[in-house]
């Protein structure tokens, strides 16, 4: 029964991670493809690694070490990215709009503004 | 039943890796060619996991464990040399 479970928990976390790859093909811009390809990742990694569990019962401290490193490492990883692809202007695609004017808020453009142009 | 089940789970994992892949190769810039190879990387961790089971060799999942915080240093170290603060 354990086993049956595992096997289910395994099957929907590559899922998943079929979704994120998915996502990354398929999104118009960085930061969408950025949120697709970090987040169904961690939620797809960490069912496999709990499927797997279920599967070698003798072994889920290791198991739980993989859980929480996974979870704790993976939107670190997607802050970085996404604060570096911010700092060097790669514009987000808005659709009627363009550039990076489109969006509705741009806190690092105000505080530019605010130091005088000088960073 | 449990067997072949899990090897249908590796075999999308390992196709989801190929679509990545593609990311990997189109990316117009190297921000997009970041996210796909840590991506990868994630999805890799799943096939280490998978691995240890079926070769049976749970030694894999302390493989899959340094493997994934080496993955992690490098996408932090090559984010903030993009910044240029490194």
């Amino acid at each position: 029964m354990a086993e049956i479970v595992g096997v289910v928990l395994a099957l929907v976390g590559a899922l998943f991670l079929l979704l994120a790859s998915l996502g990354l093909i398929r999104m118009p811009d960085v930061y969408n493809r950025m949120q697709a390809g970090t987040k169904a990742t961690t939620l797809g990694s960490i069912l496999v690694f709990t499927g797997f569990a279920f599967l070698s019962p003798d072994h889920w401290p290791r198991f739980a070490i993989l859980i929480l490193f996974v979870f704790l490492t993976n939107p670190l990883s997607s802050h970085a990215l996404a604060r570096s692809a911010h700092y060097q202007g790669v514009p987000a695609v808005i659709p009627g709009k363009t550039g990076p004017e489109g969006t509705s808020r741009d806190d690092l453009a105000d505080a530019k503004a605010a130091k005088g142009g000088q960073t | 039943m449990v067997d072949t089940l899990a090897l249908v789970a590796g075999g999308i994992v390992l196709l989801s890796i190929v679509i990545a892949f593609i990311r990997f190769v189109l990316g117009p810039d190297y921000m997009n060619r970041l996210v796909a190879f840590d991506a990868m990387t994630i999805m890799s961790l799943s096939v280490i996991v998978m691995a240890s089971w079926f070769l049976d060799r749970m030694i894999y999942l302390d493989v899959a464990l340094v493997y994934g915080l080496l993955s992690f240093l490098g996408v932090i170290a090559v984010a903030r040399f993009g910044e240029g603060e490194l």
